[in-house]
């Protein structure tokens, strides 16, 4: 039996009013890459905050035993001396530096008072071999795509010595092709002797990657399961999660009409706002029916994205060439206020960013797309708007205390819930739902699914732009397949597959 | 619960009993010289000019802690061309008329620039700042202009006589302003008991009765104290309708309106607004225009005050404004802060004022202390934030 690196031992972490972590136990062998999974709000967060001395020793109970003794970590450099390093979600880079100058940020080589420059981008350089990339570490952090960043982060926390690396939804934002290359890296840094701890929502990379999978649940452990000694599948894991068998990941849509072509959008073409003579949407045409479900696939950075944010009144690119037709008539949208007006509605990929007003309460969010409706003459009817809201809470099961909470104190599924009360209240006959349900866990993401069937079964059009493959699969009836600006193909429910969608992205970029 | 509950009643209500304690310290210090009549009344006209500025102030701040760095030039300005006008024989409705759109069209100027241009406000106002400082000195060459015109005088709550004319006629004490303290105190219970009988049959959340009658009763004590105060010495400083009517205006417009809603929404998350629909750059270009109006507004009243216009008027006017809006709880980030909230600050930096200079305190160190007062304000906001997380 190989040696245990980490111990945490019955960690309790209350915050005021809530249990936060309940008994939490955790062992981690050296050499292993142990998986952490739960819903949003189970508590994975925390216990990483608590190892790495974000929330200081005393502030929990409990004990962390790491390499043999018994540690007291009060902040963040207490555990990074140590080689606990931790990578969290939120990339920590700082846009306008280069890479190097991010990699020893807070850790620079030289004296105090005399950066050595040479050796910083000299070791910079060396560390970024490791994890594979090909950049010179002068180049700035903005310059490189996201993947990329996700592999500087890496870099960096190797720079520190790492010896337990852990990995907060480390692939959350990249692309399949991005996620695959950082999961096989991690396996490359086990076989050089490297531990780690991944924290992650998609659990098709978990079976892949880790060795040990432990589920905790509402701040408790529920089991640790040993890839070596039991079979691990997804839907064992979610057992776990969840506390219950999910028998259909995708609800059934029963019996729902498909009628005429809702909207039509013809030879679409969108130009980067900063360099007009890049191509971000290149000559697409793609067309949605009343009671449909279409897919849009492709990898990040394909123009999804820029194409139905250029659809909702031209929010973004510039020299937008293309038609666009909304059941049946020719229309001209040059701002998103007139999009709404023609029955458009898009439900962004970033709630937080470009969604909701964290700062306000659930009911002013709900109604702030559609506020004319509420407000006549320019006042606005209080009242009116508390049914509003309160109205879409109950619909979407919304949990929250009440609708006066505000949104920023609500886990990432009610928040989408939220985001999608406020679009369903602007009355769209088109949804273009935007990876609607990036970052939440497995039973927000059913209810989500239940909500897109009622919305097409009352004949509305849903336009799903997902990087989950298997979303797209169970729940489009038509999928468009994406690649750098141009539709890539388009392919059926029935003839769809994952790997059918991964070919013709391949192929088509071979053709460019 | 009760730790809990008296931590949130403290963190709710910080400035005023800090209020409440700073009025109890200067009580004490200036042997109660402070709550006379005559300094309550002083309190009032002296900072008329903070309430309507920081009024104004405040929408700019809640659309992303934009301030305008002008205000006290845009005062000095529009009191100097309004002034001349006067001085030159003008009627005085005229003048008043040609101050206020001179307001709106120096916010516009400067909206413009914030609102489409995308110069930020800071730079945007701090040439304003230069620019219309200069201006005034070149519209009066320099000199003091005094104002003729009792009307205006009157009207706008300036020189000795500034009062509401007491109709009842009351012996040493005045009536009329008994009655409207009396009055304000009917309409406020009024109000507050068809709101609790509306949120009753439509079944809505409603504070507990007990805290709502305290709250009530208390705010209702502070008003008759105050309108008794008042009508002890002359009765209700025509300043204090102006304050009153700039105040519940918007009040309500930040609360109840459209215009007001887009407002905390551009300040709490400006991609999310513009993606809703919203004309964003109208609503800072409508917060700076606005800006404008009180500005020329606070201007009106200054001259009125003070009978003359001078080149030098309204220096540090738009700090005084900026300091109440944050201690009265607005985020230095937007989309955070209530006129109630203003108010609660700029009575609070006025009490400091008066209290240090009734006591005689040399005014360099009463600056200081303001300056002071200001830090721990936004300090604690923001590490009583920190802490509930």
């Amino acid at each position: 039996m190989a040696k245990i690196l980490l111990e945490m031992k019955n960690i309790t972490k209350t915050f005021p009013g809530v249990k936060a972590l309940d008994n939490v136990n955790l062992k981690v062998e050296e050499g292993e890459i142990h998986a952490l999974v739960g819903e949003n709000g189970a508590g994975k967060s925390t216990l990483m905050n608590v190892l790495s001395g974000i929330y200081p020793y005393g502030t929990y109970e409990g004990d962390i035993v790491y390499n043999g003794e018994v540690c007291q970590f009060n902040k963040i450099k207490d555990s990074e001396e140590k080689g606990i390093v931790i990578i969290h979600q939120e990339l920590a880079l700082v846009p306008y530096m280069s890479i190097g100058e991010n990699m020893f940020l807070g850790n620079e080589r030289g004296k105090s008072a005399a950066i050595d420059w040479n050796e910083t981008y000299g070791e910079a350089d060396k560390y970024l071999k490791m994890v594979g990339l090909s950049e010179s570490s002068k180049v700035l952090v903005k310059d490189i795509g996201t993947g990329k960043q996700q592999l500087v982060e890496i870099a960096k926390a190797l720079a520190k010595h790492a010896k337990l690396l852990i990995l907060d939804e480390p692939t959350s934002s990249l692309n399949e092709k991005d996620s695959q290359a950082l999961l096989d890296l991690m396996l490359k840094f086990k076989k050089e002797g490297m531990t780690s701890i991944i924290i992650s929502h998609k659990l098709n990379e978990v079976a892949y990657v880790a060795d040990k999978i432990t589920v905790i649940r509402d701040g408790s452990t529920i089991e640790t399961m040993d890839k070596h000694t039991t079979e691990i599948s997804e839907d064992r894991i979610i057992k776990g999660m969840v506390g219950r068998e999910i028998t259909d990941r995708f609800p059934k849509r029963h019996d729902v009409k498909i009628g005429d072509v809702n909207m039509e959008v013809k030879n679409w073409t969108v130009h980067h706002p900063l360099y007009p003579e890049r191509k971000v949407c290149d000559n697409v045409s793609i067309k949605v029916r009343k009671g449909e479900v279409i897919g849009v696939s492709g990898l990040m950075g394909a123009g999804r994205t820029e194409l139905a944010m250029s659809i909702f009144g031209q929010s973004y690119g510039t020299n937008i060439s293309g038609q666009l037709f909304l059941d049946g008539k020719e229309v001209q949208l040059k701002n998103v206020k007139q999009a709404i007006k023609n029955k458009l509605a898009y439900v962004t990929e970033d709630r937080k960013g470009n969604g909701l007003v964290l700062t306000n309460p659930i009911k002013i969010n709900t109604t702030l797309a559609n506020l004319d409706s509420i407000s006549p003459h320019k006042i606005i009817d209080k009242d009116k708007e508390y049914q509003v809201a309160e109205e879409y809470r109950k619909k979407l099961k919304t949990k929250c205390s009440t609708v006066e909470q505000n949104v920023g104190n609500l886990s990432g599924g009610n928040q989408q819930k939220v985001l999608l009360a406020k679009w369903m209240f602007a009355d769209p006959d088109v949804l273009i739902l935007d990876e609607p349900t990036r970052g939440i866990d497995v039973g927000a993401k059913y209810e989500i699914y239940c909500i897109i069937n009622d919305l097409v079964a009352a004949g509305k059009s849903v336009v799903m732009i997902s990087s989950e493959l298997p979303e797209v699969l169970g729940m489009s009836d038509r999928i468009y397949v994406m690649n750098e600006g141009r539709i890539a193909g388009e392919l059926s429910a029935e003839e769809a597959s994952q790997e059918k969608i991964m070919s013709i992205i391949v192929n088509s970029g071979k053709g460019a | 619960m009760g730790k809990a509950n008296v931590s949130a009643f403290f963190r709710k209500y910080t400035m005023i009993i800090a209020l409440v304690l700073v009025v109890i310290f200067f009580s004490i210090t200036t042997e109660g010289k402070i709550l006379f009549p005559q300094n309550i009344n002083n309190l009032i006209a002296q900072n008329a000019y903070v309430f309507v500025l920081a009024t104004g102030m405040l929408l700019c701040i809640l659309t992303g802690g934009n301030i305008d760095l002008s205000v006290g030039s845009v005062v000095c300005f529009a009191g100097a061309v309004g002034a001349m006008m006067m001085d030159k024989g003008v009627n005085i409705w005229a003048a008043v008329l040609t101050m206020l759109i001179i307001g709106i069209l120096v916010g516009m100027w400067q909206g413009f620039w914030i609102a489409y241009v995308k110069v930020p406000p800071f730079i945007a106002t701090l040439a304003g700042m230069y620019a219309f400082r200069g201006l005034s000195n070149v519209v009066l060459q320099g000199m003091t202009v005094s104002l003729k015109s009792e009307t205006f005088i009157r009207v706008f709550g300036g020189g000795a006589d500034c009062y509401v004319p007491d109709i009842f006629g009351g012996e040493g004490i005045n009536m009329t302003c008994m009655v409207a303290g009396c009055i304000v105190v009917i309409i406020l219970i009024a109000m507050q008991l068809k709101s609790r009988i509306n949120n009753k049959s439509k079944g809505y959340e409603m504070a507990p009765l007990g805290s709502t009658v305290v709250k009530l009763a208390l705010i209702s004590a502070v008003i008759l104290w105050i309108a008794y105060k008042l009508a002890s010495h002359k009765g209700i400083p025509t300043s204090l309708i102006w304050i009153l009517l700039v105040l519940l205006a918007y009040g309500y417009l930040t609360t109840k309106t459209r215009i007001g809603r887009y407002l905390y929404a551009v300040g709490g998350n400006e991609k999310a607004t513009r993606l809703s629909g919203i004309n964003t750059k109208k609503v800072y270009f409508l917060a700076y225009v606005n800006m404008g109006l009180l500005a020329a507004l606070a201007g009106i009243l200054t001259i009125a005050r003070l009978t003359t216009a001078q080149p030098t008027y309204g220096q540090g006017y738009e700090m005084d404004a900026i300091g109440a809006c944050f201690i009265g709880g607005a985020s230095a980030y937007g989309g955070i802060g209530t006129v109630p909230g203003v108010v609660i600050g700029a009575t609070l930096m006025g009490v400091i004022n008066q209290g240090m200079s009734i006591m005689g305190i040399d005014a360099n160190y009463q600056k200081v202390v303001k300056g002071l007062v200001l830090l721990a304000a936004v300090a604690f906001d923001v590490i009583s934030k920190r802490e509930k997380k």
